[in-house]
């Protein structure tokens, strides 16, 4: 039951970008075509499920040391060598998944939603909707958090393509219209709220 | 000389605002503007990492070999970062509580590692840390007026200082979506005034 | 000075030394701060204790009780009991909370305070204000008014639209006042509600565990209920 409301709290009620605000550069940046925000979003959800484990157990170490001071920099040390990793072995093994999430990968270490949601699970302090914090939980809701923000990508995608097309003022063409739409879109998923904790 | 000085200083302030003009950083941007001193403190805590992380960045650059520039940067930003986090903890708490996850998250601020990138690793300490200074706080002036007008708009008051009755408010100001029409339209303001 | 060649050693070397002069400073710092951060925790815990409790004279504050992740602070005036301070953890809307609610010696609430919360600015997070002036819950005692929200048949009202944040936190208070109970072998609260549906489970035992234990209860409550002041129950709305 916990692992279905994390789900829908993840994804939809809490959403990363729209309502935490985590990883908007890349929900900007890579959102003007259907295909490239789906090849982030895959991308991104593959080094946030990795990054979060390995985080996590990371933590425990440093919990164990008493050196929490060094959260920070241990973890974002952990998620660039992390990076660079997947990308190497990509290459090696699967030519063809590198070919479609390469590109991304070199872009996600400043991706504050893994950094972010790495810190939210080390510390337990992110929605578990009831169920006790662990690394299974926080798998699932770095996994859940990830496909909210593949969603919430590939939605945004979808409509700046048709936003091209249309008479835009001039001062609001670009960016600002971009994040006119995104607040309307978070409006929209306001609409979740109160559906699960 | 002087007049290279003062033009690095003013540069981030308005011509090459990191958030309006170069959009960068947008995550804290949205995130800690609910209220005009949240958007400040935000500004002012990345203003002093950006400023740190320039100088020492510039004076460690022939140290550092090209190839390992990107791991090196940030470990020294993350180090000022916690700092910060440290610092804020025993003397804020209360600050603290509010930017919460936002302030260990300036290591994956843009500007940052931006600026390290593309200023520090190529100019002297004395020119790193003005551009440090003129960038952080065009991100402060950014964060702070869009604090306060979302501040304004939500609930009537600006730096706590009541201007009309909360129940005029536009809740959804202060809510997610309201972040994102705000910057929208200043931003739409920013690119009618610049020509 | 020319800049360093990319070679291997080089790199390793620059690498670990910047890493080591980051580590070695950040210790620094951490051991400078450590206690400073302590102290202001500390400081920030005993003035929560301090305001929830009875405001009266003289009190002395003994040595925290930890249970499940409730802390309790009983309070002595001389040598009488005068009340506690109970520390708990609830899930709210956004995420969990902690509050500090204070009793008297009767188990009437005296004060609270909410410590930390993520709730939605400008709609749960006004727990403090709402409980505390316009629907207050102080003065009232949770084991004889049902502290949860009207919508659920209780005797206070929601925060406006925010019932979720509002049953959370009227939640938070019943599980303070448990553990008080507990503490002080006075009657269980009467309004067991919990907002997270995961916890519902849990709180049918409680409930069925409240059934049979309100009886037993009864008895004690009697012999304590000279001690019970004249309840200052307000009418919820």
């Amino acid at each position: 039951m916990a692992f279905f409301l994390i789900f829908v709290s993840a994804i939809f009620v809490n959403n990363v970008v729209l309502s935490q605000f985590l990883g908007i550069c890349p929900f900007l940046g890579v959102s003007k075509k259907i295909d490239t925000a789906l090849g982030m979003g895959a991308a991104v959800t593959f080094v946030l499920v990795v990054a979060t484990i390995i985080t996590y157990l990371m933590q425990m170490l440093l919990v164990r040391f008493g050196l929490e001071f060094l959260q920070t920099i241990v973890f974002i040390l952990v998620i660039a060598a992390l990076v660079q990793m997947i990308e190497i072995i990509l290459k090696k093994v699967s030519p063809s998944l590198y070919q479609a999430l390469g590109v991304f990968l070199p872009l996600i270490t400043t991706n504050c939603c893994v950094l972010g949601v790495a810190i939210q699970v080390a510390g337990a302090n992110y929605k578990t909707c009831g169920a006790e914090p662990s690394l299974l939980i926080g798998t699932w809701y770095a996994f859940c958090t990830a496909l909210g923000f593949a969603l919430a990508l590939v939605l945004f995608a979808g409509i700046r393509e048709q936003l091209e097309l249309t008479d835009t003022p001039k001062a609001m063409k670009g960016t600002p219209v971009a994040l006119l739409t995104a607040g309307l879109l978070a409006m929209a998923f306001m609409g979740f709220s109160g559906v699960v904790g | 000389m002087a007049n290279k000085a003062l033009k690095t200083l003013t540069n981030g302030l308005l011509r090459e605002n990191p958030t309006m003009v170069l959009v960068l950083g947008m995550c804290p941007t949205l995130a800690t503007t609910s209220s005009a001193i949240n958007g400040m403190s935000m500004g002012l805590a990345t203003t002093f990492v950006l400023l740190c992380s320039n100088v020492v960045i510039s004076l460690l650059k022939n140290l550092i070999p090209d190839k390992v520039r990107i791991p090196a940067f940030i470990v020294v930003i993350a180090s000022f970062v916690t700092i910060v986090q440290l610092c804020m903890q025993a003397y804020l708490p209360d600050l603290y509580a509010s930017l919460g996850l936002f302030i260990p998250l300036i290591v994956v601020n843009c500007i940052v590692l931006g600026r390290a990138e593309a200023f520090a690793a190529k100019n002297n300490a004395g020119l790193s840390a003005l551009d440090g200074i003129g960038m952080g706080l065009g991100f402060t002036l950014s964060l702070t007026v869009l604090g306060a007008i979302r501040e304004l708009l939500g609930t009537g008051k600006v730096f706590d200082f009541t201007i009309f009755p909360d129940s005029y408010g536009m809740l959804l100001f202060v809510l997610a979506p309201g972040a994102f029409i705000a910057l929208a339209y200043v931003m739409a303001l920013v690119n009618k005034l610049k020509k | 000075m020319a800049k360093l060649k990319s070679s291997l050693t080089n790199m390793l070397l620059s690498l670990t030394l910047i890493t080591l002069v980051a580590a070695g400073l950040l210790a620094g710092i951490y051991s400078l701060t450590k206690d400073t951060i302590a102290a202001t925790n500390a400081a920030k815990q005993q003035a929560a204790i301090i305001a929830v409790l009875p405001q009266v004279e003289g009190l002395t504050i003994a040595e925290p009780i930890e249970a499940e992740g409730i802390t309790i602070f009983k309070a002595n005036q001389g040598d009488t009991f005068a009340g506690a301070a109970v520390k708990v953890a609830e899930n709210g809307f956004g995420g969990i909370f902690h509050v500090m609610v204070g009793f008297d010696a009767t188990g009437a609430i005296t004060g609270f305070e909410v410590l930390d919360h993520q709730e939605t600015p400008g709609l749960g997070s006004k727990m403090q204000e709402w409980f505390q002036n316009v629907r207050t819950v102080i003065g009232l005692n949770p084991a004889e008014a049902n502290l949860t929200v009207s919508k659920d048949g209780g005797d206070v009202d929601a925060i406006t639209a925010a019932t979720i944040s509002s049953r959370a936190f009227l939640a938070a208070v019943n599980k303070a006042y448990n553990a008080y109970a507990e503490a002080n072998n006075a009657p269980i609260a009467q309004g067991v509600s919990s907002a997270s549906p995961i916890e519902d489970a849990e709180t049918l035992a409680a409930d069925s565990l409240a059934a049979v234990e309100e009886v037993a209860a009864e008895t004690a409550a009697e012999t304590a209920a000279e001690a019970v002041a004249e309840p200052n129950v307000e009418p919820a709305n």
